[in-house]
């Protein structure tokens, strides 16, 4: 299946895309696409521990399942205001 | 004018004051006061000059964003009704990138849900800036957003009502 990745910020920039259409195994997990992204990016690495992520616009936990055609964001930490 | 939104538009504050206290029902002429926060880029931030900045949101998820805070602000103060606008894209100096109003019955209320909002904006609305400053750029990065997070959450009413 596969899975469309939404990047912000310096997360967008070390990926050099705000969007990314990426294949995702059955069963995957937005921790399991964080990972493979890594392998891709390793500098988004550092962001393991201060990154939020969202799937399809609601924030979500590492562990969640993700399906078919879902949008998965990853945030860095955020500075509104 | 909807009382939450998130765009490319110029921000004025006026318009968010009239809406707060423009109710309908048995609350329409209840409130007794209306507060307001205006947040404005600044010319200086760690010791660099800064140029302008630019805002970058994830639309959808931070509307939703603005929801939560305007339903936490009227679960924590009851009949306290708020606006909140944030504006994105480049921004120069002077210009307001934040307008929060708040209408209650008493002020108490209203100045206390005005400034937990901004709060939680800074806490968990995914929005960034990218500050230009005198020879170079970077993306500023303050707090890793949850909103589950119970402790942030307090920590945000506690400095409300300090």
């Amino acid at each position: 299946m596969r899975v469309t990745v939404r990047l912000f910020a310096r997360l967008r920039d070390i990926a050099g895309a705000p969007e990314l259409s990426r294949e995702a195994a059955a069963g995957a997990t937005v921790g399991s696409v964080w990972r493979d992204l890594v392998r891709d990016f390793p500098e988004l690495g550092k962001y393991e521990g201060s990154m939020s992520s969202a799937v399809n616009a609601d924030y979500a936990r590492m562990n969640q399942v993700v399906g078919d055609g879902d949008e998965v964001a990853f945030l860095p930490p955020v500075s509104g205001g | 004018m909807p009382l939450l939104a998130i765009g490319p538009s110029a921000l004025s504050i006026e318009p968010l004051m009239a809406a707060v206290v423009a109710r309908l029902g048995p609350e329409a002429g209840g409130d007794g006061a209306v507060t307001s926060f205006l947040g404005l880029v600044r010319n200086h931030n760690l010791g660099r000059g800064v140029r302008y900045l630019e805002y970058e949101a994830y639309e959808p998820l931070a509307l939703k964003s603005f929801e939560r805070i305007a339903r936490e602000a009227g679960e924590r103060w009851p009949g306290v009704n708020l606006a909140l606008h944030h504006r994105i894209g480049r921004l120069e100096i002077g210009e307001a990138s934040v307008a929060i109003a708040a209408a209650s019955a008493h002020r108490a209320n209203a100045f206390a849900a005005c400034r937990y909002a901004i709060e939680r904006v800074k806490q968990i609305a995914p929005i960034w800036k990218h500050e230009f400053f005198e020879g170079g750029d970077v993306w500023i990065e303050g707090a890793t957003a949850n909103p589950d997070d119970e402790a942030a959450r307090a920590e945000a009413e506690r400095v409300a009502c300090a």
